[in-house]
């Protein structure tokens, strides 16, 4: 639409700073990859702005042909879905670079490269609209990934690292399989914009979503397949772990919704009952791991389960307030579990132990670093006032809609995160900590305090104006939903019951309904 | 039976490289051992020079011979990259034969030697004039692989592959008499219209394509014709084990894919149904027993093993099929897989341990550290052989998974893959010992690349073959489209 190339800029500057990171010198290293993601976080900041909020288009569309024989394009654009998730991973960025400044010392020229070429692949993941392009984006992460857990973790990093290559790798397989069928079922094709306008035989459908579901469940991870996320959490570096909770995990519900809601619409809707179990398992089961845990990051890593399965509920609600819940729980979880995970890192720095046992009552001599952790736990929980509030809302009066048994069960899931949430601070925070403690900690430093403000004023801005981000997705969904109910008198009428205001203006028409904005 | 002198100007090139082998020969024992650097230049020189003549008679097909050779985009295509394997394997045995301190002008004969062979395979329309082709070849790997005469290990994988290829070539042969038995000739064309006369359940036709199944089955080492590959990869000298690895399968392809589609085009029902089940043995088989290799060598001759098995998807597809992106998609993969595996053999026979060569995984305990860069394009080829884009392996598998859906054949491509992150395991594996590990044993000498201009150059065409086909195909792909339209 706008001739500038906006979208190949945000791919290709990391790409550019993973040669720089290697040329300049070893002093600056740090420095040079963190101007490389603050540039990329002002170049995608722009965007914000001049996406049209009415429009359900994919916009900044760049188009070139890739390998003409088989039809293979280099597409992408942007529509309100993938937005805020591309702006989302340009925020966390930096910050992943900043978190790793001291407590990265090995090999600092191959971990800023890892940490760009992610940066690439990710944004590449969410704009690309050829499907062929998406699969090459989406497996190019595995690598870094696997270097990333591989080289930089913790002490069992070995067996995180291949069990995380190979859990990823199995799934994405099926995934490939399935958009070469597509390709010949939908007219020759792999632009993902076309291929969602297609129809397409019931069992074939049926096919194509459970190997969808093989490469996404396994990213999310849906309940089953979530075997490797605590492990690869564990032995992460700390922007591993930031960069695996906030962005890779929300590439999987990302498929999900780009993907097999929009293509597969009948077989979503006759599956829709596995997956809400599969999500109301993750979420109480998730929940009640992390209840257990004794080390923070694992209990993060399965609070992240029981998180993501509200998002993979909202999606198959088919309705306004689901799938925008289940969007900004995907931004939500981002920006929270990413802070959860930062403040974990930087206790780690100071205490070398990731166990509650050894880092109790930090409040006394870390007050501000107290403050913040509390502030992400509170989010996380889902307090009012938070962003996890609003994203949590939705889902659950999506759910409430479809089944209030299942809106019921998935309310447990806030129960208990409060319980774990509350029961860590509690300890962490408030515990009576050991004298020798006491002198050896100091507070966040101005380092670690940038890293952590931009979440909370985020946290609190989403929390309080999730407006903006409402409205710029709100078409987008609205699009999705149309395709996914088809306008059979049944579903028509459903359509009309959950969302009232869908003709009303824009700014308004972004809540579903009025009563769900929170206040 | 009509000559014309005429027909030797299309053979320009086959006859270049034999007139240079020749010479190399001569000149091998007049030469004083400084000098002898000139065979390698004359060497590398004819083949620059072939790459030009064929690269002209691209567009230019001719049967000469009264039909015994064919001249067409087909056979250039495989030429050309036979030029390019051959010229690798020149440059990357100048610096292996000094680090061996292996010292015979020969070696660099029998190289083109083995090269005219594998340029007579692609191009012969007549199964006689391929049967010569193949067995040029053969003979002068046989040799090749014995060429470290002081190690057991050479000498016996030379006696096992000399036997073994023997055998397969005498199984070769007697298809190629009982074909000529039911058709009444040995060309391909008259073979081809020969059969569309007779019934497909013809047993001595079955017969004859099982026979010919099996004997390319050993020149490609397709399982359960593989016996010899492990041991013969492992024993040859690594440069030799390059050659074979990448140039003698590619060539082989090119023989087998002319004559299943152009003689027995016909019998696509029988044969690709043999195919598939060698296909899925090769896969399964080859994948598997990789995973349990110590020896790099071992390992990367099982996963030749098995990107063989992918390649045959391929054939398979375009055997169900009966259009030409299948047979397409086969030249392709073979093309990327090309620069991939040479890629990782050439580090390896550059690894050495205090003088000898570091073959072993372990000895790439920690290379990320001493040797970054040569670790990052050992990653790089292994990614790609895992078939991980951005990478060529990715677009090679795209490719031919793509050719097997097409022929509705969906579950194959689900089978393959699975076995595709098998694989990545085991080459995963060596990126994790390189990267992850640390040298646990100081006290014995560290591996270390020998780093020399001619590797790098090696190394360097690897990588960005790797790469940029990885990323833009395009001219690869549309040569190989362009090579399979000549091909009836």
């Amino acid at each position: 639409m706008t001739g500038f190339p906006w979208l190949t800029l945000l791919i290709i500057l990391p790409l550019a700073g993973t040669i720089t990171v290697f040329t300049v010198k070893e002093t600056l290293v740090r420095l040079t990859a963190l101007t490389v993601a603050v540039a990329d976080l002002l170049l995608s900041l722009p965007l914000w702005w001049l996406f049209d909020p009415a429009s359900a288009q994919m916009q900044f569309v760049e188009s070139a042909r890739w390998i003409p024989s088989l039809s293979i394009n280099y597409r992408l654009g942007l529509d309100g879905i993938s937005l805020p998730l591309v702006l989302m991973t340009t925020v966390l960025m930096p910050l992943c670079i900043l978190i790793s400044w001291h407590s990265v010392e090995k090999r600092i020229r191959s971990f800023m490269a890892v940490l760009l070429i992610m940066e690439s692949a990710m944004i590449g993941v969410f704009c690309a609209l050829d499907f062929v392009l998406f699969y090459v984006f989406w497996e190019a992460m595995l690598i870094p990934m696997y270097l990333l857990i591989g080289v930089w973790g913790g002490p069992n990093r070995l067996y995180a690292a291949i069990k995380f290559f190979l859990y990823t790798l199995a799934g994405s397989i099926l995934l490939l399989v399935a958009i070469l069928v597509l390709y010949f079922q939908g007219g020759h094709t792999f632009d993902i914009v076309e291929l969602s306008q297609g129809t397409y035989g019931k069992s074939l459908q049926i096919w194509l979503f459970f190997a969808f579901f093989a490469a996404f469940a396994v990213k999310v991870p849906m309940f089953p397949f979530h075997t490797w996320l605590p492990d690869a959490h564990v032995e992460a570096p700390t922007a591993g772990s930031v960069i695996l909770a906030s962005v890779l995990l929300k590439m999987g519900t990302y498929g999900f919704l780009r993907f097999s809601l929009p293509m597969l619409p009948d077989a979503s809707r006759l599956l829709t009952p596995l997956m809400v179990v599969l999500s109301i398992v993750a979420i109480i089961y998730g929940a009640y791991m992390a209840l257990a845990q004794a080390d923070l990051k694992k209990l993060i890593a399965y609070s992240s389960v029981s998180h993501m399965g509200f998002v993979t509920l909202g999606l198959f609600m088919f309705n306004i307030q689901g799938i925008e819940g289940a969007v900004m729980q995907m931004v939500n979880h981002g920006i929270t579990t990413g802070g959860l995970f930062l403040c974990v890192g930087m206790i780690y720095e100071r205490t070398h132990s990731r166990q509650i046992a050894d880092n109790v009552g930090l409040t006394k001599p870390m007050p501000r670093y107290a403050t913040f952790l509390v502030i992400f736990a509170l989010s996380s929980l889902g307090l009012p006032g938070t962003n996890n509030f609003v994203g949590e809302f939705l889902v659950l009066a999506g759910t409430f809609l479809w089944s209030k048994i299942a809106a019921a069960l998935a309310s447990l899931g806030l129960i208990l995160a409060a319980a774990y949430l509350l029961w860590m601070v509690q300890r962490v925070a408030f515990g009576v900590s050991s004298p020798q403690m006491l002198s050896k900690l100091r507070d966040v430093n101005l380092r670690e305090t940038v890293i952590l403000v931009p979440l909370v004023v985020l946290i609190f801005w989403i929390g309080l104006f999730p407006n903006p981000i409402l409205t710029r997705m709100h078409p987008s969904v609205e699009k999705v939903i149309a395709r996914a109910l088809p306008p059979n008198p049944e579903h028509a009428s459903t359509v009309e019951h959950i969302s009232p205001t869908t003709e009303s203006t824009t700014d308004q028409g972004a809540q579903g309904a009025p009563e769900n904005r929170p206040r | 039976m009509t000559f014309s002198a005429a027909d030797l100007l299309f053979i320009l090139p086959e006859l270049l490289v034999i007139t240079a082998a020749c010479l190399v020969f001569v000149l091998d024992p007049v030469l004083r051992t400084s000098d002898k650097d000139i065979l390698v230049w004359l060497s590398l020189g004819t083949i620059a020079m072939c790459m030009g003549i064929t690269a002209s008679q691209i567009n230019t097909p001719a049967t000469i011979f009264s039909g015994l050779v064919l001249i067409d985009a087909y056979g250039a295509f495989w030429k050309l990259l036979l030029y390019f394997v051959t010229g690798l394997t020149i440059l990357l045995s100048y610096s292996y034969l000094k680090e061996e301190r292996l010292y015979f002008g020969e070696y660099y004969g029998f190289i083109l030697l083995s090269l005219s062979g594998m340029m007579v395979m692609v191009s012969s329309a007549d199964l006689l004039t391929l049967y010569l082709g193949t067995e040029l070849m053969s003979l002068s790997l046989y040799v090749m692989a014995g060429l470290k005469r002081s190690e057991p290990r050479s000498l016996e994988a030379s006696a096992k592959y000399f036997v073994l290829g023997a055998f397969s070539s005498g199984i070769l042969l007697y298809g190629i008499s009982l074909l000529y038995g039911a058709t009444g000739s040995t060309r391909l064309p008259e073979i081809a219209a020969a059969i569309s006369e007779r019934s497909l359940d013809d047993p001595l036709l079955l017969f004859a394509t099982i026979l010919l199944a099996v004997g390319f089955g050993f020149k490609l080492a397709v399982v359960p014709f593989h016996m010899w590959t492990p041991d013969v990869y492992q024993g040859a000298p690594t440069s030799v084990t390059a050659f074979m690895a990448v140039a003698s399968k590619a060539a082989s392809f090119g023989a087998f894919l002319r004559v299943f589609i152009e003689g027995l085009g016909g019998l696509k029902a029988n044969w690709s149904a043999i195919f598939l089940l060698l296909c899925l043995a090769t896969l399964i088989l080859g994948n598997i027993v990789a995973l349990v290799q110590t020896n790099v060598k071992r390992m990367l001759a099982y996963s030749s093993i098995a990107h063989a098995g992918y390649a045959l998807i391929g054939v398979v597809a375009a055997g169900r099929m009966g259009d030409s992106s299948g047979i397409a998609s086969v030249l392709l993969y073979l093309a990327l897989y090309t620069f991939m595996t040479f890629g990782a053999f050439a580090i390896v026979a550059m690894l050495r341990k205090g003088g000898i060569e570091g073959e072993e995984i372990e000895d790439f305990t920690g290379l990320a550290k001493r040797q970054p860069v040569v670790a990052l394009l050992m990653l790089i080829f292994m990614v790609s052989l895992a078939g991980i884009p951005p990478t060529a392996g990715f677009i090679g598998k795209l490719y031919v998974f793509m050719s097997a859906v097409e022929a509705g054949m969906a579950w194959l491509a689900v089978v393959a893959l699975i076995f595709a992150v098998i694989s990545a395991y085991y080459y995963l594996r060596l990126v994790m010992v390189m990267y992850m590990r640390e040298p646990s044993d100081l006290s014995s000498p560290t591996p270390q690349l020998v780093m020399s201009p001619t590797l790098s150059i090696v190394l360097a065409c690897a990588v960005a073959g790797v790469v940029i086909f990885g990323v833009y195909p395009n001219p690869l792909v549309n040569f190989a489209m362009q090579a399979v339209l000549t091909l009836k």
